[in-house]
């Protein structure tokens, strides 16, 4: 499915932990993601994946551990330091601001400017041609976001990071609200990220998903790495097995419960 | 993912419709009427802007004017017009914190300590008048510097941190305006006389009444233009010309009636421009998108990459910056600084004239309009009930009910907007 391997990685991060009071939420977490490369972020609820990309946009600043982009090593203090590296983020709790329109949000800390002014022209054109290329379906850019549904909201997000020039983009379960055809477009569109040399990073619960785009599967489980898997040479089961950290699980057993039932009827 | 999805065509040209009316849930409203019909629905949605207020200020110009007829000659809405700018002044700074969803209790007595340095520095150290305005200023970019510093350092709020500052200047201006406690700014200087005795020559108040509403109608049609370049829909052209001309309508009455009198006082030309330059900043520039974004979701707008410190800072600075100004301007129209100018209900007023305007208390919502309309309903109020011969006492507690209705108004419309989906 890629050819990348060979890519030297855009980001790497080595030994990095990170502690919120009694939690240790990561601790010694290696993971890297190259120029072209689809990584797929997987683990249970809590295994601390969104902590790790809130890490890595500069959230969060890390207690520990090296982080380096395009080569060089870099601390990123803070979300402006982590743009302008190039690492465009859509977090899971999508960070908009309910009162400016879809457009005010779209371009929130990177507004067109005509001379000294705003130029609303412009970003609206703009704005419609990013929410078609993701086929979003948001009836008018111009009224607040906190109007649209959970997936239009998401959508906005998402086309958020579509903005400039990123190299590395970091989706936090993309897809959670959205219907079929807007998942398949974020899909697609992630393949063509892919296409166009971007990292991409891209947390998601949905195997099938995960197995169609990704080129490897990181796993955390509980804050640690438990496992790096290319999904040309492994199964979903593989996965689940290293995400719930048990050969058998309530997934696998479920599945062996169903099996003879199906036999039966 | 694998089957074949047709994108729908990218370029917006394309099709006829502009880009922005092609969703077909839209509900389509063209022409003027559709206009107004948008705007019923905004409005009963929650989204009520600036409307309660105008209702409000009708009625209350209209029971003032049955009470006593006076209310509306020439004559005292010149008075009612020139005893407003002060604070008017001062409510335009604090529109700007409680966008960002903050607030400043100090500003009452940070326009007394500006009067006050204003008065010794001109009076009795004999400064020239524009070193001593400049001095009284720059005190108010260092308050505001100080609490926005304090702001970011700490997270301390910023209630807090001006009512601490409240109580420091107070005594800074005690200490400032020394034993006498009252200096008088002799009345032949040019800053009184600009503030109590200058007025546009009549031609220019109705040159500046057609002028204003003409400039807003030229730029509305060139970014029409730019908008239908762009393959976006347009305003239509009547709802425009019925804006402009029922501005112009306005500009020209208040004009009209006004010159029958004295006339419209440079310091009230002086405290519109603020207003609209102050609008402008708010909804043009990148800042005040920012200042708005912080009001709406501070974290959202961090993580979009604001600076939101540097926010804050700028936001206290400018609120303290005019509180300053509002000082100097008392301190020239009374032609006095003394212990209890800024005391009393001046910070009251600067706050409730804002939130009677229009602007929210929780953050993200108003407009610098609001300092002008909050400001006209108050001393509406103070001087038809001055007329009327009524005490303070009175006073204070109309007041006060007008501002707790103007709160009760936004808590509702908040309410409804989430009801809505209009947040
Ligand atoms: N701001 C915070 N303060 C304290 N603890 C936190 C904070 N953020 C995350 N945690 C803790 O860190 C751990 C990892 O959380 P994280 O949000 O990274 O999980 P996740 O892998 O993204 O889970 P999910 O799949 O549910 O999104 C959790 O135990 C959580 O309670
Ligand atoms: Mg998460």
């Amino acid at each position: 499915m890629s050819t990348t391997t060979t890519l030297a990685p855009v980001l790497s991060m080595t030994g990095v932990s990170k502690r919120f009071g009694a939690v240790q939420a990561l601790k010694d977490i290696d993971f890297d993601v190259a120029a072209g490369e689809v990584v797929a972020l997987v683990g249970d609820n809590g295994a601390g994946k969104s902590t790790l990309v809130k890490t890595i946009a500069g959230v969060y600043s890390p207690d520990g551990g090296t982080v380096v982009f395009d080569g060089s090593p870099v601390t990123i203090h803070s979300p402006s330091e982590a743009q302008a590296l190039g690492i465009a983020t859509v977090f899971q709790d999508l960070a908009l601001c309910d009162n400016l329109d879809v457009v005010g949000n779209l371009f929130l800390g990177n507004e067109v400017l005509r001379g000294r002014a705003l130029d609303e022209v412009t970003m609206e054109q703009e704005s419609w041609r990013l929410l078609r290329e993701l086929s979003a379906k948001i009836p008018s850019v111009r009224i607040p976001v906190a109007s649209l549904s959970g997936g239009q909201r998401q959508t906005v997000a998402i086309a958020r990071s579509l903005l400039g020039a990123p190299k590395v983009v970091m989706l936090d379960e993309p897809t959670a609200a959205l219907g079929v055809a807007q998942t398949a477009e974020v899909l697609n569109l992630v393949e063509r990220l892919r296409e166009k040399g971007l990292g991409v990073i891209l947390i998601s619960h949905n195997m099938s998903d995960v197995m169609a785009v990704a080129d490897r599967v990181a796993v955390l489980r509980l804050g640690r790495n438990n496992g790096v898997f290319r999904v040309a040479d492994t199964t979903s089961q593989e996965i689940i097995a290293a995400i719930t950290g048990a050969t058998t699980n309530a997934v696998t057993a479920r599945a062996a419960r169903r099996a003879p039932q199906e036999e039966q009827s | 993912m694998t089957t074949a999805h047709t994108p729908p065509p990218a370029d917006p040209n394309a099709t006829a419709v502009p880009a922005d009316l092609q969703d077909e849930r839209l509900i389509a409203s063209p022409g003027v009427g559709g206009w107004a019909g948008a705007t019923w629905q905004r409005v009963k949605s929650g989204d009520l802007g600036s409307l309660p207020v105008v209702v409000g200020l009708v009625l209350i110009w209209g029971v003032f004017y049955a009470l006593n007829p006076l209310f509306l000659s020439s004559r005292n809405l010149v008075n009612l017009t020139v005893q407003m700018v002060p604070i008017g002044t001062i409510a335009i700074g604090v529109v700007l914190v409680l966008l960002l969803g903050e607030i400043d209790l100090s500003v009452g007595s940070m326009s007394g300590l500006a009067g006050a340095i204003l008065a010794v520095l001109f009076v009795h150290q004999g400064l020239n008048v524009w070193v001593a305005i400049v001095a009284a200023l720059a005190a108010g970019v260092v308050t505001g510097l100080v609490y926005g510093l304090l702001f970011n350092r700490f997270g301390v709020p910023s209630f807090v941190i001006t009512l601490a500052g409240l109580l420091v200047l107070l005594g800074l201006q005690i200490r400032t305006l020394g034993k006498d406690g009252t200096i008088n700014l002799p009345f032949e200087s040019g800053l009184v006389q600009f503030a109590s005795q200058q007025f546009l020559p009549d031609v220019l108040a109705y040159v500046l009444a057609v002028a204003v509403p003409a400039v807003y109608l030229l730029s509305r049609l060139r970014t029409n233009q730019r908008r239908s370049g762009a393959g976006l829909s347009a305003a239509p052209l009547p709802a425009l010309a019925l804006r402009a001309g029922l501005l112009a309508l306005l500009l020209l009455v208040a004009a009209y009636v006004l010159n029958r009198d004295r006339g419209v006082s440079y310091m009230v030309v002086l405290f519109i421009a603020l207003v609209v330059v102050m609008d402008l900043f708010i909804r043009r520039t990148a800042w005040g998108r920012s200042v708005l974004a912080i009001g709406g979701n501070v974290e959202a707008a961090r993580r979009a990459g604001i600076n939101v410190k540097r926010v804050y800072l700028t936001v206290f600075m400018l609120c303290s910056t005019f509180a300053a100004l509002g000082g100097i301007l008392a301190a020239a129209r009374l032609a006095s600084a003394n212990q209890s100018s800024g005391g009393a209900d001046t910070n009251l007023n600067a706050i409730a004239a804002a939130v009677i305007g229009g602007t929210s208390l929780f953050g993200g919502r108003g407009s610098a309009y609001s300092a002008l309309l909050g400001i006209v309903v108050i001393f509406s109020i103070s001087n038809g009930l001055a007329l009327l011969s009524v005490s303070s006492d009175v006073r204070f507690v109309v007041t006060g009910a007008v501002l707790l209705l103007a709160v009760v108004i936004d808590s509702l419309s908040r309410r409804s907007r989430a009801a809505h989906g209009r947040a």
